[in-house]
């Protein structure tokens, strides 16, 4: 199965991923033959299998204590802020 | 040569004081500064902190403290992150990115007394079989500059087999150890998933991530290895299973050990690659070992069944790189879609972005159950393959890769042809197996891997397996001309 220019834009779209003109047509061919690729899978009989999801499936989610473990890094964290202000993450205006 | 010595000899003369740390992290930055510039193997240099992380050593040493990684200097890959250094992940996206704390990893080896050198290039968010997708440059295979070292972990490789430091770490998600280490000739360990942190560790797919070690024998690989391992309550997969005496380990006989040679690897196989696997089975037997046919039926399923797997969980870790909180910024993005469409189209680089997109569209509604669904279940299959193997056998061993290094440029148009690399080494990440990949010999003048894979925490067996094997063969000890 092939995809579509509109196909790519759209999952572009969701990705939130710009691309352009010049990129278009390789990921057009590309993401086509990568989605040919694992079409493969559909050939498989996997009838009665359960999903699995994880290596180590035994495993339960661990429970810790309630109590404080971290401490407040925030200044050193905002220190790889592209923008920040008063302490704040700084985007383009959302709401008019 | 200081650098031609494995790290129990360099230890035992750290130990006597007959060399000290800052002498052995002057060499090795030396070295680093004379050969590193045709190899392209680091991101970012530390020689600064590494000789004051020597200094500390030396004085360590000098109160009488002994420990096997003391005084000894190693490469980080650039996915871990360290306080204070630039943690880019071979990505534009991470240029600007300082990490604020150490990965679990990082912090670990520097507590055992290790000197980083510095941050090892690697593929953009270890995505890439062959180190060209990072924002950095290609790395270049020391044994010819003109071929891939493998990837993702392209830089610890090449600076292993170049000796330009005694062992590196990596990180394997679907061979990013194993094949570039059979590429470059040393040995490289995938522990089993959940063995070691992956707290630290920038995410690409968290089911299959698992940090390793690259080194040039099998003992120093396990050295390494028990000083990453353990339990780390910051990682919700991380297992809190004891960790055996790896070292100990290296010294039992193989008498009995039954292994098991992959039907499906030898399909197909190049008949000189084979002729390596077959020579060194012969090894194998003439140790001891028992060595019978095994098949796991559903193992051709592994490479789609991974690139269904991977991308979707990487189009979601990678969510995070929003131009927002850290990382790349578009310019003057005119409202919040824009910014986040700009900074990551232009933050990632092209493989990136085609992983992500994959992960998307498998991921998306009317495609779920088709694909990401359906590879959950051959995931199961493959698991279920390799668990029946373990009733039969100890071990099963086959080669790393089907070919050795390629020339640089030959597959990047072709991104099937470039994951069809990881053909022998993807079930193992699926299934959250250990696996280890040794040198064992050349095909046209280039270093070709034997892969051997174990249950779940059997590394003891894995290490001793690899490490009698070079005991018995001196393949590991070759070094590219020029780095000897």
């Amino acid at each position: 199965m092939s995809l579509t220019r509109q196909d790519v834009e759209k999952i572009a779209h969701l990705a939130r991923l710009s691309i352009t003109e010049q990129e278009m047509p390789v990921y057009v061919s590309s993401l086509s033959s990568i989605v040919n690729f694992v079409d493969e899978l559909s050939r498989a009989d996997t009838s009665g299998v359960q999903p699995m999801a994880h290596p180590l499936e035994g495993q339960t989610a661990r429970m810790r204590a309630d109590e404080v473990s971290q401490s407040d890094h925030h200044d050193e964290y905002q220190r790889n802020a592209p923008a920040v202000a008063a302490g704040l993450y700084v985007v383009p205006r959302v709401i008019e | 040569m200081l650098h031609n010595l494995f790290i129990g000899e360099l230890a035992e003369r750290l130990v006597k004081r007959q060399i000290s740390s800052v002498e052995l992290t002057r060499h090795f930055l030396s070295r680093i500064e004379r050969l590193n510039p045709a190899l392209n193997a680091f991101i970012t240099l530390t020689a600064e902190r590494a000789l004051e992380d020597a200094a500390a050593a030396d004085a360590r040493l000098g109160k009488g403290e002994k420990g096997p990684l003391l005084g000894i200097p190693l490469i980080h890959k650039d996915i871990f992150c360290t306080s204070g250094v630039k943690t880019s992940c071979g990505s534009r996206m991470l240029d600007n990115f300082v990490a604020p704390y150490d990965a679990t990893v990082v912090a670990r080896l520097k507590g055992a007394g290790t000197v980083m050198l510095g941050k090892s290039n690697m593929d953009e968010f270890a995505m890439g079989s062959s180190n060209e997708t990072s924002y950095y440059g290609p790395v270049r295979n020391p044994w010819d500059i003109s071929k891939v070292p493998g990837g993702s972990s392209g830089g610890s490789a090449a600076a292993t087999a170049a000796r330009l430091a005694p062992v590196a770490t990596g990180t394997d998600t679907g061979g990013s150890i194993r094949q570039p280490a059979a590429l470059t000739g040393v040995t490289g360990l995938k522990p089993t998933y959940g063995r070691v942190s992956r707290y630290g560790m920038i995410a690409f797919a968290s089911s299959l991530d698992q940090a390793g070690v690259f080194a040039r024998c099998a003992g120093d690989a396990a050295a390494v290895l028990q000083a990453m391992a353990g339990f780390d309550p910051r990682d919700s997969t991380s297992v809190d299973v004891p960790v055996p005496d790896y070292s100990k380990a290296l010294g039992a006989p193989l008498k009995g050990l039954k292994i098991g040679l992959l039907r499906e690897f030898f399909d197909g196989l190049e008949p000189r690659n084979a002729a390596l696997i077959e020579e060194a089975l012969n090894i194998y037997t003439g140790l001891g070992a028992e060595t019978r046919e095994v098949s796991l039926p559903r193992l051709p399923l592994s490479v789609p069944t991974y690139y269904v797997v991977a991308p979707a969980e990487c189009s979601s870790n990678l969510s995070r790189f929003d131009g927002v909180r850290f990382g790349y910024r578009c310019k003057d993005p005119k409202d919040l879609l824009d910014l986040y469409k700009r900074s990551r189209g232009e933050g990632f680089g092209a493989e990136v972005k085609r992983r992500i997109m994959t992960g998307t569209y498998v991921l998306s509604a009317g495609y779920f159950d088709a694909y990401y669904l359906k590879a959950q279940k051959a995931r199961r299959m493959i698991t279920d393959d390799f668990r029946a193997a373990f009733e039969k056998v100890d071990l099963v061993i086959g080669p790393t890769t089907p070919t050795p290094a390629f020339d640089i440029g030959a597959k990047m148009n072709d991104p099937v042809l470039m994951y069809l690399n990881d053909i022998y080494t993807i079930g193992a990440n699926l299934a959250g197996l250990p696996g280890v990949s040794v040198p064992c010999g050349f095909v046209d003048g280039l270093p070709m891997g034997l892969q051997l894979i174990g249950p779940h925490f059997a590394e003891a067996k894995l290490l001793n397996a690899a490490h009698q094997y070079q005991q018995a063969t001196d393949w590991h000890k070759h070094a590219p001309r020029g780095y000897e």
